[in-house]
């Protein structure tokens, strides 16, 4: 039987009793210990999101603090470079903290209040889940206890020290391959000790469903945003329209997806394929993995044959992690999204020649992105437009950038 | 029906009056040889043994067991090999029980009935999953009672008492108590006197369950737990094998000191 998206339903609430996707992705594989938690906040985060208090006040830091809406630009000039599609960026970095992350982290530390709670912790890949965090606890007056990977700290030093400077704390995550993914697992093992003062806040749209949901309908923010701005550029949604995104754990394709999911916008996910020539990636969808539990769901994720979890290798810590969200395995085996990857030197050269013709400069991460849009621009006709999500900003890899292209422009 | 061998050691110490010592290592650490030799040793006093077939992102282990898991998959340990070493013990301790404890995808990836035929094969007792709680477990829970395999339930400080009581309806022969909020191998950071209150509240909804604590037992805290029906050690287990390969010493002869010690302290 071929699954089925359903329409008028909000993508995250197309689960099962047992908080299952499509009868195979998502679900809670968790630690006794963390079965009343999880409980305690699924409950309060339903009460919260039909309360028009709570919505309100979202709505009030989005604008206020984040900076909503995030500005919707013709890329004019690499548009006529490219000679096909028109190209538009909705530039996201240009939100609170330069990342969509800030909308994930907001929402936390609002929930985390209701709950009571004095403490937040949080994992971090690239820096900017964790840098959001530290600065949205600082705000609204919370501790903040940052895990991040001890490789990820060296190669995205501008976010560490930012988190450092926001007061919170990081604690660097000296296990296994020392990024993203032992970052998740360390501070869920925090959790699991101090889940009775302490709310956790996941970065991305992985781990147990409730964190996935909370994320996503945090990030969901920038689609709210975009559809009214695509109306008012173009008095309609295109009729063909190409939404493209990175996807590391997926958070930012899926705010970015979430409001179009009814209509007949095209979606294509871009993973990180890793170095050229080389058998590591982060590209779980586009390299067939199987399906394995990692972090508390069900999700295609890179693994061996015996269920160990494999290595990844990306350019993008954003992105470097060997799981997807399982709402990108359903959003794959219901063909709602396409998803295909880029290499490390692809996304480079896309960096680059976003940055040297327009006014924005994309992360490494978005790079991903791009990079697929400007492969595929010169095959489309000039009526077919291609949106793609700057999610970041190229800031923060000035190091790594400046290693691997001899130079960092702006 | 017959008795598990799981039942049968807890009866046993039910009569002696004392707590079954329940042992916990990873199968392969260091190797699968020193494994072997390890689970033949400390037999002789501990009354049940766990086996922890290791993997590589555990989001409920601490530095200790994490170590151990490490070191076992350095080795190039596969659940082949684990199911080996409980063959090869089984061999020569056969009303020993086994009980193997792991995470869930390696089962996933194995297969559900193909794990559990090997369990059968070599001889497993009882499996702890620490990643599939009640009620997704049930029908894994199932399939393991129609292989007499003793499918393990666990429960913690913030189980709600509905739901206590329903995981013990639901359990087999024995039931894990976890002690307090924490990883395996945490400090104990509550008291055993607030352990065995919270102990007490659980057993006497069904007073004849084989319940038993873990999560924090040393030589230094067992014998102020010793009313319970059983107590696990682990982490310091997997510390004395770490310990003892820094200082070029025999772990197997060293843990086995270490669970006579245990065992003294609680007869």
């Amino acid at each position: 039987m071929s699954l089925k998206i359903k329409k008028n339903i909000p993508l995250i609430d197309q689960h099962d009793k047992n908080y299952m996707y499509g009868g195979k992705f998502g679900g809670n594989f968790i630690p006794e210990t963390l079965k009343k938690p999880i409980d305690d906040l699924t409950k309060l985060f339903a009460k919260l999101r039909k309360d028009k208090k709570f919505i309100n006040e979202r709505d009030y830091y989005f604008k206020n603090y984040v900076g909503a809406p995030t500005p919707f630009i013709k890329l004019e000039n690499l548009t006529e470079h490219l000679k096909g599609a028109q190209i538009y960026a909705k530039v996201v970095s240009e939100a609170n903290g330069g990342a969509h992350k800030i909308y994930n982290a907001t929402v936390h530390c609002l929930i985390a209040k209701k709950a009571g709670k004095k403490y937040v912790v949080g994992d971090t890949g690239a820096g900017y889940a964790g840098k959001m965090l530290s600065m949205a606890a600082k705000k609204f007056g919370l501790n903040c206890k940052i895990f991040m990977g001890a490789k990820d700290i060296k190669r995205q030093r501008p976010n560490a020290d930012a988190i450092k400077k926001n007061g919170a704390e990081i604690v660097p995550v000296t296990t296994g391959s020392q990024t993203l993914v032992d970052a998740v697992s360390e501070c869920m093992r925090y959790w699991v000790s101090n889940c009775d003062t302490t709310h956790m806040c996941v970065g991305s749209t992985v781990g147990p469903n409730i964190f996935i949901k909370i994320c996503a309908w945090s990030t969901a923010q920038i689609s709210r945003e975009l559809i009214e701005q695509i109306k008012e550029e173009f008095g309609k949604i295109p009729n063909k329209l190409k939404l493209i995104n990175c996807v590391g754990g997926g958070s930012s394709a899926a705010g970015f997806w979430n409001e179009f999911m009814d209509t007949h916008a095209q979606f294509i996910g871009v993973e990180a394929g890793g170095p050229k020539n080389s058998k590591l990636h982060a590209a779980p969808l586009t390299n067939g993995s199987k399906i394995g539990i990692l972090h508390g769901a069900a999700q295609y994720v890179i693994q061996d044959k015996e269920g160990q979890i494999g290595s990844t290798e990306s350019i993008s810590a954003g992105l470097d992690y060997p799981g997807i969200s399982p709402l990108h395995c359903f959003l794959k085996d219901t063909k709602r999204a396409k998803y295909t990857s880029v290499n490390d030197e692809e996304a480079l050269k896309a960096y680059q020649l976003v940055s040297k013709l327009e006014n924005i400069s994309p992360s490494l991460e978005p790079s991903h992105a791009f990079a697929e849009a400007i492969k595929l621009a010169p095959k489309l006709k000039s009526s077919e437009v291609i949106i793609v999500n700057s999610c970041g900003d190229s800031l923060k890899d000035k190091d790594i950038i400046k290693q691997k292209l001899g130079s960092y422009i702006r | 029906m017959k008795k598990s061998k799981i039942s049968l050691v807890f009866n046993k110490c039910k009569i002696e009056k004392r707590s079954a010592l329940i042992t916990y290592t990873v199968a392969g650490d260091n190797n699968v040889n020193n494994s072997i030799k390890i689970l033949n040793k400390i037999s002789k006093h501990a009354d049940i043994l766990e086996l922890g077939f290791p993997h590589n992102t555990p989001i409920a282990d601490g530095g200790q067991i994490q170590g151990s898991s490490h070191r076992a998959l350095k080795h190039g340990i596969k659940l082949k090999d684990v199911f080996h070493i409980v063959k090869r013990f089984k061999k020569n301790n056969p009303s020993k029980p086994i009980i193997l404890m792991g995470y869930f995808n390696l089962i996933y990836q194995n297969g559900e009935d193909n794990f559990l035929k090997s369990c059968k094969a070599s001889g497993v007792d009882g499996l702890i999953i620490v990643d599939l709680p009640y009620p997704e477990n049930k029908n894994f829970a199932n399939k393991c009672k129609k292989k007499s395999i003793n499918f393990i339930q666990l429960i913690s400080p913030t189980t709600s008492k509905d739901r206590v009581k329903k995981i013990i309806k639901d359990s087999h022969d024995m039931i894990y108590y976890i002690s307090m909020l924490s990883t395996t191998g945490g400090e104990l950071k509550v008291s055993p006197k607030k352990i065995l209150q919270n102990y007490n509240k659980i057993k006497r909804i069904d007073p004849k369950k084989n319940l038993v604590i873990g999560f924090g037992i040393t030589d230094k805290t067992i014998s102020s737990l010793k009313s319970a029906s059983g107590l696990v050690v682990g982490s310091m287990l997997c510390k004395t094998i770490t310990n003892s390969l820094k200082m070029g010493q025999n772990p197997v002869t060293k843990l086995d000191k270490v669970v006579y010690n245990l065992k003294k302290k609680i007869i």
